[in-house]
């Protein structure tokens, strides 16, 4: 996301650019958020889709549902190692990165961190059990632990989300002269963002993982591998995306009145909205222009934005204008990241719909292909969005670290060289996606093999 | 034990006493990472330095005996990086500053280890890419435990410079020495002892049984080598390492009952007590840990200019250690039976009682 940032220097210097350590830092800390985020989602969720599997076998008996939960574990088992290390390094990321901001943050919002250590633990356990417990533990009980492998990484979730929130809406201390005075961890991990912040991810989550895993597999049933195992993934997968997918604008409102309220620069940002004024029109697209504080080409609907930030159409949305220039975060990016967000959002919801047509009333739609089609189209879509959504937290809420508090820029570490660091740590995230898209895609080619009990090549270990 | 308790102020007795329990627990999660971490690093350290022909044997020994609960234990390093950026924000963010190259090294070690560990379990096709896998996982194996020594040993080597200028001095001497380097190979040393006797519980047959006492043994032999070594470098570099150690009761009475719990140790090798093995090679290593952070204790970090940082005066407000403790506290009633049962159901235990 901060190459955007990056290569729009670029043009605005004639001389060569060299990225200094300060943008360095915050493009290493985005490549590896940026990753994380995809490795902890799908380790986040796919625990309840293999749930859902291993409670129909159990029930019924009928082994495609062992195999499709057997198939879907190993990909877990994958990507909570992925996000687990991904995860270590970001708790050391932070204070190599930025010691000042954690020299004072660390106690203040170390709460949810230190819950989130305990439910991360709790999940690593579950998983081992889980994974190895296929014939050694009893049924039910087995079926527990990966409930619980889906509800720990859940709760970590939401608790890292609620110290993120503590960045957008600092809480549980006093600002005094620069000293911070009257600590309240607790008032800090309930801070006013969290709940906005945690429903809108968990939910972003669900939409994202649900839709991608749902387009693999409806990739597989259009190419006729293993067709009925397939067809069993994908509803369960579909129907999960799809209901998430409707409730997310729901979350997106709540979301959308909060920032208003609490960061108007962020708010105004995303919509590249510079002038304070009632009856505030919701801008979609347009090329917003920093200097000139104007959105060319764009298509404005008068009061829209009124009504999303205040739930009023005559209540005036406050504008960049009223907002000292140095306190602006990086408007551009903010407002392409939002709008992607949010048309790819509304994309979901339309094939969601579809889904639910198909479902309740056009029972035939249901074996078309393309239906199936829409559904490999929109693979990518949530996990962009979800992504998207991130640039717009993290970026609108620059130029600060703490909001109104601590500036990113003071914040990052003295040494020098943070640029090597960043290709390091790009080169290595990059790879370690290859390495596992790679594995997911052999995992895909051996399921007749390893994991459907009907086709002819199985073969029972 | 006058030296843990004398700092407690009756005013805050019960801040004080809580900043006990979250220094406790800090031990304590350093300590299990060591042990139970470090076997299985030693695991993939096993595997790399073991003869060709017994590598199959070992590999298939070690993911029976480590397959569950490896990334259970993995837990302690981010229970004990937690403590400390929550409780102690002084000494993580100058250990940040300072040991950022080790760690960085470090975290890409985890990083790979980790992965490639999964990765060569998990992957659907077995092919030539297992020996991608098997390459990554254990000379990472090898280099995380080294580069955790190192930082260990740059902690107390008085080799952090807060007053230097240029990069070399602050973000390189600060932790590149030869004690550094001793400490980082005991460590690995260490870590490849913990996972062969570990592993000695986990194996199906005589022969595996004999394979795994017999690497114990020559683990054992380089641990007290590299432990030469780790003194050698300190007199070398000027590190009262023996006044420190042996200065004090609580270090003497540790490594005495290191060495005779080592001895204890060759016995049950003979015997074939796989389970007393386990336990004496942990308590050697606990005993071990306990002498090397006594006697600077409650100081963590010490720097080059004689200042350093202290658990106790460097810790943070005393309400946010006060949840700290209960956090742990609480988490500890959640975590410590569940893991419990998950090793248990999980240890195979040796045929040869």
């Amino acid at each position: 996301m901060f190459a955007k940032l990056v290569t729009l220097s670029i043009f605005k210097q004639p001389t060569v650019y060299i990225m200094d350590d300060f943008i360095a830092a915050r493009s290493q800390m985005a490549v590896s958020l940026g990753f994380h985020i995809i490795f902890a989602c799908v380790g986040m969720v796919m625990p309840f889709f293999m749930a859902i599997s291993h409670f129909i076998y159990l029930k019924t008996g009928n082994a495609i549902y062992k195999g499709l939960t057997k198939a879907w574990s190993k990909g877990v088992a994958i990507l909570f190692a992925t996000g687990a290390v991904s995860g270590t390094m970001l708790s050391f990321e932070l204070g190599l990165l930025w010691p000042t901001f954690m020299e004072h943050a660390g106690p203040i919002f170390g709460m949810p961190f230190s819950l989130e250590g305990t439910a991360f633990f709790i999940e690593a356990i579950a998983l081992g059990f889980f994974l190895y417990g296929w014939d050694r533990l009893k049924p039910w009980f087995h079926w527990v632990t990966g409930l619980i492998v889906g509800l720990s990484g859940l709760a970590s979730g939401i608790l890292v989300v609620a110290a993120n929130a503590w960045m957008n809406s600092p809480a549980g201390f006093d600002f005094v002269d620069g000293q911070y005075l009257n600590v309240d961890p607790i008032q800090a991990m309930f801070n006013d963002a969290w709940f906005s912040q945690a429903l809108h991810m968990t939910i972003a989550a669900f939409v994202a993982t649900g839709f991608a895993v749902s387009g693999i597999h409806a990739l597989m049933i259009l190419k006729q591998r293993n067709v009925i195992f397939h067809t069993t993934a994908f509803r369960i997968t579909a129907l999960s995306a799809c209901v998430a997918a409707l409730l997310q604008p729901v979350s997106g409102d709540i979301s959308a009145k909060d920032v208003a309220q609490r960061q108007p620069a962020k708010l105004a940002a995303m919509e590249a909205h510079f002038e304070t004024e009632a009856n505030a029109s919701f801008v979609i697209g347009g090329i917003p222009d920093e200097d000139k504080k104007t959105v060319k080409h764009a298509i404005k609907i008068p009061g829209l934005l009124s009504f999303l930030a205040h739930g009023d159409p005559e209540k005036p949305v406050t504008g960049l204008n009223d907002i000292p220039k140095e306190h602006w975060p990086p408007v551009a990016i903010t407002h392409y990241a939002f709008q992607l967000m949010i048309g790819l959002g509304m994309l979901l919801v339309v094939l969601a719909l579809i889904y639910f047509a198909a479902l309740f009333t056009r029972k035939k739609w249901l074996d078309s292909k393309w239906l199936l089609r829409l559904f490999v189209i929109a693979t990518p879509m949530g996990y962009i969005a979800l992504e998207a959504g991130w640039v717009v937290t993290e970026v609108g809420r620059q130029p600060w670290i703490i909001y109104g508090i601590m500036r990113t820029a003071d914040a990052v570490t003295p040494m020098p060289g943070i640029v090597y660091s960043f290709y390091l740590f790009t080169a290595v995230f990059i790879s370690l996606s290859a390495i596992v898209v790679f594995l997911l895609y052999r995992q895909m080619t051996m399921v007749g093999r390893l994991y459907d009990t009907t086709d002819p090549a199985y073969q029972s270990n | 034990m006058t030296r843990l308790i004398r700092l407690i102020n009756p005013i805050n007795r019960y801040s004080t006493i809580m900043l006990y329990v979250v220094i406790v627990f800090l031990w304590a999660s350093i300590c299990l990472y060591l042990l139970l971490g470090g076997a299985d690093f030693g695991a993939g350290i096993v595997e790399l330095l073991v003869r060709r022909k017994h590598k199959l044997r070992v590999r298939t020994i070690m993911s029976h005996a480590i397959g569950p609960i490896w990334e259970a234990n993995h837990m302690w390093l981010i229970i004990a990086i937690v403590i400390l950026f929550v409780g102690f924000p002084a000494i993580y963010t100058t250990m940040s500053i300072y040991m950022h190259i080790p760690l960085v090294a470090m975290l890409l070690g985890i990083m790979a280890r980790g992965t490639a560990f999964v990765f060569r379990s998990y992957d659907a096709v077995a092919d030539e890419w297992q020996r991608v896998y098997t390459s990554i996982y254990t000379w990472s194996s090898v280099i995380t435990p080294f580069f955790l020594g190192i930082i260990a040993a740059a902690t107390v080597a008085r080799t952090i410079d807060v007053e230097a200028n240029d990069f070399i001095a602050a973000y390189v001497n600060s932790w590149l020495s030869w004690f550094g380097v001793a400490i980082g190979v005991f460590t690995t040393s260490i870590c490849g002892y913990l996972a062969a006797t570990y592993a000695i519980g986990a194996v199906e047959n005589e022969y595996d049984c004999t394979l795994m006492i017999h690497l114990a043994r020559r683990f054992i032999y380089l641990v007290v080598g590299s432990g030469a070594l780790v003194f050698l470098s300190a007199s070398l570099s000027d590190i009262p390492l023996i006044e420190w150690i042996f200065g004090d009761f609580i270090g003497r009475a540790a490594i005495f009952l290191a060495t005779v719990s080592l001895i204890l140790t060759f016995i049950a090798f003979k015997k074939r007590r796989a389970i007393a093995a386990r336990i004496l090679a942990g308590f050697q290593v606990t005993m071990i840990l306990l002498a090397a952070t006594y006697q600077h204790y409650p100081e963590l970090v010490l720097f080059k200019n004689g200042g350093g940082l202290s658990l106790i005066e460097h810790a943070g407000n005393a309400k946010t250690v006060t949840s700290l403790a209960w956090a742990l506290l609480l988490g500890s009633v959640f975590i410590l039976p569940f893991l419990f049962h998950l090793m248990r159901v999980f240890s195979k235990r040796s045929p040869y009682p």
